[in-house]
């Protein structure tokens, strides 16, 4: 078994006795050593983040290298399989794991230096789900500070997750090293999040696959919060095949998170592979533009999306057309402009308030310099130990959650949210004039940028996130699938989006879609 | 000058006595825990983790919602308060804003007068900080403790109001089963809120708030000093301004804290991390149904049923397991309720006291006291050496016959050697019985003391009474 298997490849192998999991595992850290690059590090002040990456060219997917642990557990697989007991469904598979959740013993950095050298002291129920399957985690790989952005540039460890279809770009984010790492061949699964996009905007950068779940399918335990009420836990993998497994694995409820839905868990593998005959699968204008403020005017601006991207969902819907579903078209989300702002308040008032722990009092970065009182230590550790993002955010999530002004920002976006959400049940309502099965759409309004290209604009690269926010509002479960590659070689990627709880209907669209559009995208050849 | 009258009002939390702590499962009894040993990721707030809402704390304050009659919210939401402190590991505070879980319902005073209550929600205590040799320590133990906070309408007129209420809360808490309501260890917290106002107005004048009264008996104090302060600043013509002051213990004054200016915004918003808290009518029907007579109600009928005193009524309803302890003797005695209660009252009490005893530590069982009463009843002992009986039997965890047998304490059953015994007396001191019989009838008692002497305590007093002003007068 080489690198470029899947999750289900290497555990069937493994659970049958054809490949051990420390071959596997080997295999998949002789890939890292070849592809990662620079070793990551927090960046010395001054310090330029692109001299090292020309330094020492590579993905630079990994904060956290646990090669030891991994060895320790793929032979505890291996002793499980020599003893003929069940190692798991997801036996010897090597995983990475976003530095946003954690791990026991494993430090967990958020990629801010605010939580340099702290070391979890117990492991996010996700992760803990997959290792009890049988998966290795390989480590924690890098993200945007506390998941803050949609590139992976802002992290405090660097240099930044790259894009392996092309160095020069960015893989995404906020779950960048992720995506990276399973485009890279570095663990065919990584673990993310997606607050307002970031498990699906990466995976479409890096032509790989990204669910995110319905709010509460998965456990949040262990899931350093952004803002709490949008954020999932959910797979990148290179096959929709990977991300039904990891997710059979990972959801469910959990005692440690009331949110979680105690609902069943559907057996995702079986559904997966009932096709799309007669699904009602619908396309919404509303996904072929974005609308944001432009910076320079203050004015908003309508642009439609990149036209390889909008054929690419066309050609997605004449597929699975041809494999009988029934498309529907001009499905209206009136809404999904109102995304981005509504989403601008609420998760800054939920971060702000959730980044209020990091104070050096408890763990991770204190000042080290001389202070009066407490006051200044916060003061101190705070300013020195939160890089921008996190300051831009408090700062904002401060102001629109005063007293004073709640009514008119955070109250009304609450409302916005509200009717973000309508939309979605009027279109999945089965009584309704829609009746949707799924929604077909872009995942990104653009494939990958270069790095240095968005990254300081921090409005627009969140207009970026249009087209993913609705869901996270909403609630409901998304996935992103691979559509092929455009001219210049760069990923595409089609989104399909279900009611709640329906992830076996988005599995069954993905799949489908998936076997029509030719397969998964390979590991690309460019990196070798 | 005008006469001015006190508008009160009272935030006071209580402290659940839950075993773990309202959002994981750390034990909620962290008193005598050394620093930072009850604690978990959980409620020290590290990354990741979330609460997960301890059920028996809301039982607990739904218990008394109940018991003041306040109206509990089908649907409540818990929110953040959000704040830095050290001793506040999330930087902030899960507690209810907008949705409390109860709203409504009041407290009776002695007097009759009920005080209303605003609102009653739940929330999460924070840790201690201290200050030693220049550096500050904090232990998170008590992060995490449920609360309920209770605030009342400002129906309260008198300091002494104030202390009447706060007794009287504990009183309920303690007998409910909510909360240990030690004081002393904070298990109650009083913040009381003050203005004063002409006397007949029924406007409400600027307030300010005394935090962290946590005694009774320093409650009252408070008040009055901050009635006497507001009062003489409206009569030199000043204003009074919303102030926070807090009670200096060594010079027993009141300090400013910190004016309106500086009033926090705490930021509220709905806690993302949990789900509302919705009581359906059969939960709150089964927390119904559970609840027991109130103090106030059994107090009420120890009097009509049993024919007790308002004051023994009183005292007996002080604590639900000692009115449970004087029924369930009333019960096994069948004699007069009252006889029991002075048992009770003067010396089960006192030895408990003295001893330091609890209710699982007592060995004198409402049996054994129904059967020393019945000892009593049947001449076998007097009733003052129930007196001495009560501790033997606590000590010996005996029955009281057995005791009394042991002790010899019986009284002597022998009329004819009492006689003879009294007549002994009588002629071996002519002087006194002269005397007695020439008028001083104090005498009698004398002679009494004699017999009693004698017989080392064993006979009964009345009856030797008897026998000698027969034998004197006859």
């Amino acid at each position: 078994m080489d690198y470029t298997a899947t999750a289900w490849d290497i555990a069937q192998a493994v659970r049958a006795g054809k490949a051990s999991a420390r071959d596997v595992l080997e295999a998949v850290l002789e890939r890292i050593r070849a592809v990662e690059g620079a070793s990551v590090r927090l960046l010395a002040p001054g310090e330029d983040p692109e001299a090292l990456h020309r330094q020492h060219p590579g993905v630079h997917a990994f904060i956290t290298l646990t090669e030891e642990r991994a060895r320790r557990q793929a032979e505890a697989i291996d002793r499980r399989v020599a003893a003929g007991e069940d190692p798991g469904p997801l036996a010897g598979v090597p995983i990475t794991v976003k530095d946003i959740l954690t791990v026991e013993g494993v430090r967990a950095t958020a990629g801010s230096r605010i939580l340099y050298e702290y070391i979890a002291p117990y492991t996010a129920t996700a992760v803990a789900r997959l290792e009890a399957a049988g998966a290795v985690v390989l480590g924690k790989v890098n993200l945007d500070e506390f998941t803050f952005g949609s590139s992976g540039e802002s992290t405090a460890y660097q240099p930044a997750p790259r894009n392996p279809w092309d160095l020069d770009r960015v893989p995404g984010g906020s779950s960048s090293g992720s995506a990276a790492a399973v485009a890279a061949g570095m663990g065919p699964l990584s673990v993310g999040t997606d607050t307002a996009g970031s498990i699906r905007q990466p995976a479409a950068f890096c032509g790989v696959v990204g669910l995110k779940p319905t709010y509460g399918r998965v456990s949040r335990y262990g899931l350093i919060a952004f803002a709490s009420s949008l954020d999932t836990v959910g797979p990148i993998t290179r096959t929709v095949t990977d991300a039904a497994l990891a997710l059979q694995v990972m959801a469910g409820p959990d005692r440690y998170d009331a949110t979680a839905a105690t609902r069943p868990v559907p057996d995702y593998l079986a559904e997966m592979h009932k096709g799309v005959r007669g699904l009602r699968i619908g396309l919404s204008p509303d996904m072929f533009r974005i609308t944001y403020v432009d910076q320079a005017t203050g004015e908003l601006v309508e642009t439609r999306i990149d036209p390889e991207i909008e054929a690419a969902v066309r050609k997605a819907a004449d597929l699975l057309a041809d494999l009988d579903a029934d498309i529907v078209d001009d499905v209206p989300l009136p809404h999904l402009e109102y995304g981005i702002p509504a989403y601008f308040v609420i998760s800054r008032v939920e971060a702000a308030s959730n980044l209020h722990r990091y104070d050096g009092v408890k763990y991770g970065y204190r000042t080290p310099e001389p202070v009066e009182d407490f006051w200044e230590m916060y003061r101190k550790t705070r300013g020195q130990g939160f890089g921008l993002q996190p300051k831009v955010r408090i700062l904002m999530g401060m102001y629109v959650s005063a007293a004073q002004y709640s009514q008119r920002y955070y109250e009304r976006a609450l409302r916005v949210r509200t009717l973000i959400r309508r939309d979605f049940e009027r279109i999945f309502d089965p009584e309704g004039p829609y009746r949707l099965d799924v929604l077909l759409g872009p995942t990104t309004p653009t494939p990958a940028f270069r790095v240095g290209e968005v990254y300081g604009d921090t409005v627009l690269m969140q207009y970026m996130d249009q087209l993913l926010v609705a869901a996270n509002h909403a609630g409901v479960p998304a996935i992103a699938v691979p559509a092929g590659l455009n001219r210049q070689g760069l990923p595409l990627s089609v989104q399909f989006i279900a009611p709640d709880f329906r992830e076996d209907l988005l599995l069954r669209a993905a799949y489908a879609y998936e076997q029509a559009v030719g397969g998964p995208l390979p590991v690309p050849s460019r990196l070798d | 000058m005008t006469a001015y009258e006190p508008v009160i009002g009272l935030e006071i939390h209580i402290q659940l006595n839950t075993k773990s702590k309202i959002f994981c499962s750390c034990s909620a009894d962290p008193w005598e825990a050394e620093p930072n040993t009850q604690i978990c990721p959980v409620c020290t707030g590290h990354p990741g983790v979330l609460p997960v809402l301890n059920r028996v704390a809301v039982e607990k304050a739904l218990r008394l919602a109940l018991a003041l009659g306040a109206e509990v919210a089908e649907v409540s939401y818990f929110a953040r308060k959000n704040y830095f402190y050290p001793d506040l590991p999330k930087g902030y505070q899960i507690s209810q804003y907008d949705q409390p879980l109860a709203t409504g319902g009041a407290l009776p005073l002695e007097n009759g007068r009920r005080i209303r209550i605003r609102r009653l929600h739940l929330e999460e205590d924070a840790g201690k900080t201290k200050r030693e040799g220049g550096r500050r320590f904090v232990d998170f133990n008590r992060c995490g403790v449920p609360l309920i906070e209770l605030v009342t309408e400002p129906d309260i007129r008198s300091p002494e109001e104030a202390a009447q209420f706060l007794t009287r809360l504990r009183q309920l808490v303690r007998w409910l089963d909510v909360s240990l309501g030690h004081m002393e260890r904070g298990h109650i917290r009083c913040d009381a809120n003050v203005s004063v106002r002409p006397k007949g107005s029924q406007s409400l004048g600027e307030k300010t708030e005394i935090k962290n009264v946590n005694l009774i008996d320093l409650l009252r104090p408070a008040i009055e000093q901050e009635i006497q302060r507001q009062i003489q600043v409206l009569e030199a013509g000043g204003q009074i301004e919303a102030w926070t002051l807090e009670w200096d213990e060594h010079q027993r004054v009141l300090r400013k804290m910190r004016g309106k200016e500086t009033e926090a915004d705490y930021r509220y918003f709905r806690e993302p991390d949990l789900l509302p808290i919705v009581v359906d009518r059969a939960w709150l029907e089964e927390v119904a149904a559970e609840l027991p007579e109130l103090p106030w109600e059994r107090e009420k009928r120890f009097q009509e049923e049993y024919g007790l005193p308002e004051y023994d009524a009183r005292v007996l309803t002080t604590e639900r397991a000692l009115a449970d302890y004087f029924e369930a003797a009333v019960k096994a005695y069948g004699g007069s309720p009252k006889a029991v209660a002075n048992l009770v009252i003067n010396h089960i009490l006192r030895l408990m006291n003295e001893q330091r005893l609890t209710w699982d530590d007592l060995r004198v069982t409402p049996a054994r006291l129904a059967a020393i009463l019945r000892l009593v009843d049947q001449g076998v002992i007097h009733k003052n050496a129930a007196k001495k009986l009560i501790p033997l039997v606590q000590e010996r965890d005996q029955e009281p016959k057995v005791v009394v047998e042991a002790e010899g304490m019986a009284q002597m059953q022998d009329t004819a050697a009492l006689e003879a015994l009294c007549a002994r007396i009588v002629e071996a001191h002519p002087e006194e019985a002269a005397k007695y019989r020439a008028g001083k009838k104090g005498l009698l008692g004398w002679f009494v003391g004699q017999v009693m002497r004698e017989t080392r305590g064993k006979a009964n007093p009345q009856e030797v009474q008897a026998i000698l002003r027969r034998l004197l007068e006859g």
